[in-house]
């Protein structure tokens, strides 16, 4: 069993022991990357004088490891420069895992920015802004339901400062009826009468559920939103990832250039409705664009713009129970779609997305020297092309829609827009020789540590001690295998806490030899003392370290991002330690001592003779 | 080395042991009245850019050209070498950036150190943290503080009984007051990773009290006739081999993190460092201590002989 488990993690342990490459990488904006892209690109490289180790495809996109890590930004410029400007190249660290070990599913840990360099991001949605915005559209809706039914109001219609939209009557009648009417349309609001003086009010008040479906789904779609924008930079690995309730942590792991991260984040896309052109529309009025591959005319006219979608959801229809896209519309937007499509039942609509997008436009001077700027340009692609079945208003659907399609064409709908305005709350970049030096400098600590501690115990209990740091290496195996196993991240501070743990773990075995010398000073006899020795102690390590790791979940609950990271190495590494350092040593210990006479341990005390008298 | 056959009468200092932690205690509270905390920017909020430039440049200058271009709470210092220099940045929205307009801080003050110093800086990295997130750590940091130490309670209380819960509690809490309080004297950063570091001393000096409180339990059970000093005496000498030892070799991995680790995680060293030596001392002067002045006696652990046959069933 023993053996197993030092064996599984060597082999898990192991590819974290073989650095990775510095390497560019190569991607498509839509689509793969094929040979002949990789040719150019290295033909490039050639021609430039940069050496490289391999130039291959891998997950339908173009990996180039380099020899120099000095020579990679130079790469990814000379390569950008090579190829059309939809494809995209970046800077990357490619792992060096062998197949051998791939073949067991081993691979290395991720590195924190801190490690790597790169870009962090903290951002703030702002809640308050979601609500409001979404009771605002609530409140256009109503002023229209009223004047259609002409039922009479006290304008202003408005939302006071604990979120209640607040409409006023001249008599109760009409406050019944308008109650009648906006009840239906509003599921989620729970109304309220009041009388002031000769105003007779009504108060419209979101349930506490709504507020938090609206702003989960706030969230979401500003989360998408992000996503769509970072994949545009062709970073490998980004995270884009939520953070509580209204925070969205976006990390950029080897990206550099700050300014251009947050320019594409920043993005602002837009979605479009059009009608799809009939054959023998008047010239000018109209654009070509393609959809799936095959040209589409469009009218120019805009029959409503994306920041008229207030919810965009994909369902299964309840008869058919096949796939469709729920579309909501604000109050304006349903009044021109239902204007467009009412005479155009049978035609085509067109759902555009615009996205503006920033591109590094690389410029080889005569000189040799390679300037890169940032040029914005307008993206502009049809998602959709659904036919128009009934006037639509408000609400509508877009069926016909095949399994995931449903979901791709309502994350696309809703990634045009952010659902609420966004604040970066926090925000870091490290660089990439930073990071390096932050590598090697933890990397020299463990080693360090590591062997004054390894000196310090032979020194201290000789053969014991031996025994002891064959544990402790097995120990930090152990702790490198299992955290690249539940694919934690290795920070900084992550380093020191496995430095820590070098420390501590031997505490364990310093527990249990201090208490066998004591026993062999009573009098007991080896075997016995051994014995008693690894008994007694293992309760007060049990209490020990059952306190310590309280601690450190402790810390890994309030902690973030680097914190975390050494909470977690700390806690991997007491449960390690306890095991090597109390399992492991013992079947040493057996082996060396196990199963016949002895009458002296080397563990570092003058052995009391048999028949002499205290030494 | 010491002689651990006899017992030492650790005890016997107990008065003199009481009265040096109480002078530390003062020391660490009137320091946080007179000097405060240095927060960290990830406790403050604000912007903090580390360049390194290719010849040492003048302080002064620095700061004179982030005058001249309208900052006024900022701060200038060297930060390993003098090369490198940390510029710290208070001046803070208390909202945070709105998308559009984000904050350019670190990138911006590149370009004007560069223009006034003719020379080509490298930006080795910048963080910019909003005034709220500073709030919350802070909120937080303390929370989870508490709450570190009201769980560690309930558990020693199960486990052993109250009397070494509040043994073990009053050390902590003299540990972690110490630590900051050196922090404060020395005005060095506290930041997120020094918090990280004050809550593994905690963890630390936990466990070295601990070791000790369970020989003293296994005493008062085991020996007879025996009045409590002397049993505690005998249980920190039984022990202090062990102590001294794991103090040893915790020191040297975090000596050698002080003196390889870098500029950026020498405050977490530091902070572990004197942790460690406080929690050493803690966990024979402090935890013992108030278990004597709490009249601890073997009456108090005979309740406990109940859950025995449960302790006995560990393996």
């Amino acid at each position: 069993m023993i053996v197993f488990v030092i064996a599984l993690s060597v082999v898990y342990a192991a590819p974290n022991f073989y650095p990775p490459d510095p390497a560019i990488q190569i991607s498509h904006d839509s689509g793969l990357v094929d040979q002949s892209v990789i040719d150019t690109a290295s033909a490039a490289l050639i021609a430039d004088g940069i050496n490289y180790l391999s130039a291959e495809l891998e997950d339908g996109s173009g990996l180039i490891r380099l020899q120099d890590q000095n020579d990679q930004r130079r790469a990814q410029e000379i390569v950008q420069l090579s190829l059309p400007d939809e494809y995209l190249v970046a800077q990357n660290m490619a792992p060096n895992t062998p197949d051998f070990l791939q073949s067991f599913g081993a691979g290395p840990m991720a590195y924190g920015l801190d490690l790597s360099g790169g870009v962090h991001f903290l951002m703030e949605v702002d809640m308050e802004q979601a609500v409001s915005n979404q009771l605002n559209d609530s409140i256009a809706v109503m002023r229209r339901l009223l004047r259609e039914e002409r039922l009479r109001y006290r304008p202003p219609i408005e939302v006071d400062d604990t979120n209640r939209i607040v409409l006023r009557f001249n008599d109760a009648e009409t406050r019944t009826a308008a109650n009648n009417l906006i009840r239906d349309e509003f599921p989620d609001l729970i109304s309220r009468n009041s009388e002031v003086g000769n105003e007779f009010i009504l108060y419209y008040q979101p349930t506490e559920a709504s507020i938090l479906l609206l702003q989960d789904y706030a969230l979401q779609q500003n989360l998408s939103t992000l996503r769509t924008r970072v994949d545009a930079l062709g970073v490998r690995e980004p995270k884009v990832q939520r953070m509580g309730q209204d925070r969205i942590v976006v990390e950029l792991p080897g990206i550099q250039d700050t300014a251009r991260a947050k320019d594409i984040i920043s993005t602002v896309a837009t979605l479009r409705f059009h009608l799809v052109a009939e054959t023998n529309a008047a010239p000018g009025t109209t654009t070509d664009y393609e959809y799936e591959g095959l040209p589409i005319t469009l009218e120019n006219d805009l029959i409503v713009g994306g920041d008229s979608v207030t919810q965009a959801q994909a369902t299964f229809d309840a008869q058919t129970s096949l796939p469709q896209v729920n579309i909501t519309l604000d109050a304006a937007g349903a009044r021109q779609m239902n204007e467009a499509t009412r005479g155009n039942i049978g035609r085509n609509m067109a759902i555009l997305l615009s996205e503006t997008k920033v591109r590094t436009v690389t410029e080889l001077l005569p000189s040799g020297e390679i300037v890169s700027s940032s040029e914005p340009y307008e993206e502009i692609r049809v998602i959709s092309a659904p036919t128009i079945q009934a006037a639509l208003g408000r609400q509508f659907r877009i069926t016909g829609l095949m399994g995931n399609e449903a979901n791709d064409l309502a994350l696309l709908i809703r990634s045009g827009a952010l659902a609420a305005p966004m604040y970066f709350i926090e925000e870091s970049t490290i660089g990439p020789s930073l990071g390096q030096e932050n590598i090697d400098r933890g990397v020299l600590s463990v080693q360090i540590g590591f062997a004054l501690v390894l000196v310090f115990m032979v020194a201290y209990y000789r053969l014991f001690g031996l025994v002891a740091n064959v544990a402790l290496a097995i120990n930090l195996f152990l702790l490198i295998a299992v955290m690249s196993i539940i694919g934690a991240t290795l920070t900084l501070p992550g380093i020191a806490g496995i430095v820590l743990t070098v420390g501590m773990a031997v505490d364990a075995n310093v527990l249990i030899f201090a208490r066998i010398r004591e026993e062999l000073k009573n009098g007991l006899s080896v075997q016995k003392a051994i014995d008693s020795g690894y008994g007694r102690a293992f309760v007060t390590i049990l209490d020990a370290n059952v306190t310590t790791l309280l601690v450190a979940i402790i810390l890994y609950s309030i902690g973030t991002g680097p914190v975390k990271g050494f909470a977690v190495t700390l806690s991997i590494g007491i449960l390690t330690s306890m095991f090597t350092a109390i399992v492991v040593t013992r079947a040493i210990i057996n082996l060396i001592y196990g199963g016949r006479k002895v009458n002296k341990l080397s563990i570092g005390i003058k052995m009391p003779e048999p028949n002499t008298s205290k030494g | 080395m010491i002689d651990f056959n006899n017992t030492i009468d650790f005890m016997g200092k107990r008065k003199f042991a009481t009265m040096f932690s109480a002078i530390l205690i003062i020391i660490s509270l009137g320091s946080f009245i007179v000097n405060g905390m240095r927060f960290g920017l990830d406790f403050t909020g604000g912007t903090q850019a580390e360049l390194l430039f290719e010849e040492s440049p003048n302080l002064e200058d620095i700061r004179n050209t982030l005058g001249q271009n309208g900052f006024q709470n900022y701060e200038v210092v060297f930060f390993g070498s003098d090369l490198d220099v940390v510029i710290r940045i208070q001046d803070v929205q208390e909202e945070g950036l709105p998308l559009e307009e984000s904050n350019q801080t670190g990138d911006r003050v590149l370009a004007m150190l560069e223009e006034a110093s003719g020379q080509n800086i490298e930006l080795l990295r910048s963080e910019f943290i909003g005034a709220q997130v500073g709030d919350e750590l802070r909120e937080q940091g303390g929370l989870g503080m508490l709450v570190a130490l009201i769980m560690i309670m309930i558990y020693i209380s199960l486990r052993f009984q109250f009397k070494f819960a509040v043994g073990a509690v009053v050390a902590l809490a003299h540990d972690v007051i110490i630590v900051l309080g050196f922090f404060s004297l020395m005005q060095f950063d506290f930041d997120l990773t020094v918090l990280a570091a004050v809550l593994a001393v905690v963890g630390y000096s936990l466990n070295d009290t601990i070791v000790v409180s369970d020989r003293i339990r296994e005493n008062f059970r085991l020996l007879r006739g025996v009045d409590a000093t002397e049993t505690i005496n005998s249980s920190i000498t039984q022990t202090f081999s062990r102590t001294i030892i794991t103090s040893l070799t915790t020191l040297l991995v975090l000596l050698a993190l002080l003196l390889v680790g870098g500029e950026m995680i020498s405050g977490f060293a530091i902070a572990l460092t004197v942790g460690v030596l406080i929690g050493t001392y803690s966990s024979i002067y402090v935890a013992a201590n108030v278990l004597l002045y709490m009249h601890i006696s073997k009456e108090d652990l005979i309740p406990a002989q109940k859950d025995d046959p449960e302790l006995e069933a560990l393996p």
